[in-house]
């Protein structure tokens, strides 16, 4: 019967299936970091405007509705973004197996748990009791 | 595996020492290209931004914990060790943003030729520092006018 699959035959000796979502990486890379020009550019003139201002007007700031969407919608495109660079240079750097598994559980750990932070922080601030 | 521990392989003979191939030249050996340059300084800004979010989440917390928490995080900022590490932030995420837009801009199929590649490099690197000083210049200028 003919071979009509389009995997190689290195690829079928190997073992390891195909890649499936391999380019799902790289598009969420792509799609965070567009997401992030605009975000960012928000971001830093936000902060700016607040440097060496009283804890209130931060509050205050944040308990704004839009204000808070657009941070919460910062932190969870820059974490997703982070974690994944943060990936690419583990795996890169990083050759011992069992070093390489523990680095990347870490950062996944690391990343998720420094953005559950942020976005308790916020949201304290969007709809908690005023300070 | 023959008595020298050597394992037969596509590099070497059968029963003989490995054959002694070309090796490719590596990061000691290359001359460094700005395009280089920029590369590395692209995953190293990108590492400096993962250090910075710790910065950002202590901030909102200490907004979030009310006015002691906050005079704490303010009194950092505002220290000269705290200003210097704002300031490398800041040209960290001018950097990688300007050069995250050359990214995505080869990934569309634009300006990845030599000399435009070598231009967008150096222009990355000039814009950068120009964003980031007129950036932190604002703030001194913001922070010295609310005052502290």
């Amino acid at each position: 019967m003919k071979d009509t699959r389009l995997r190689t035959p290195l690829s079928r000796i190997e073992g390891l299936g195909s890649a499936k979502s391999g380019t799902a990486h790289f598009w969420q890379q792509r799609v965070t970091a567009v997401a992030l020009v605009p975000l960012s550019v928000w971001f830093v003139a936000s902060a700016l405007a607040y440097v060496g201002a009283e804890q209130g007007a931060v509050a205050a700031f944040f308990a704004e509705p839009a204000e808070a969407i657009l941070m919460f919608l910062f932190i969870v495109a820059a974490i997703h973004h982070m974690s994944l660079g943060l990936q690419v240079i583990i795996e890169d750097y990083i050759h011992q197996e069992g070093m390489k598994l523990t680095l990347l559980i870490l950062n996944r750990f690391g990343c998720w748990g420094i953005g559950a932070t942020a976005g308790f922080a916020l949201l304290k601030l969007a709809v908690g009791a005023p300070a | 595996m023959d008595h020298n521990g050597h394992i037969p392989g596509p590099g070497t003979r059968a029963l003989g020492k490995p054959k002694a191939r070309p090796l490719s030249p590596h990061m000691q050996i290359w001359r460094w290209t700005i395009t280089m340059a920029a590369s590395i300084t692209h995953r190293a800004t990108g590492v400096a931004l993962a250090g910075g979010m710790l910065f950002l989440v202590w901030w909102l917390i200490a907004a979030a914990s009310g006015p002691d928490a906050y005079a704490v995080f303010a009194r950092v900022a505002d220290h000269p060790v705290g200003k210097v590490i704002l300031f490398g932030l800041l040209w960290s995420l001018a950097f990688h943003l300007l050069n995250g837009v050359r990214h995505l801009a080869w990934d569309l199929g634009y300006g990845f030729n030599m000399p435009t590649s070598r231009l967008t490099a150096a222009l990355v690197y000039v814009l950068s520092v120009l964003i980031a000083a007129g950036t932190f210049a604002i703030g001194l200028i913001v922070r010295g006018g609310l005052g502290l």
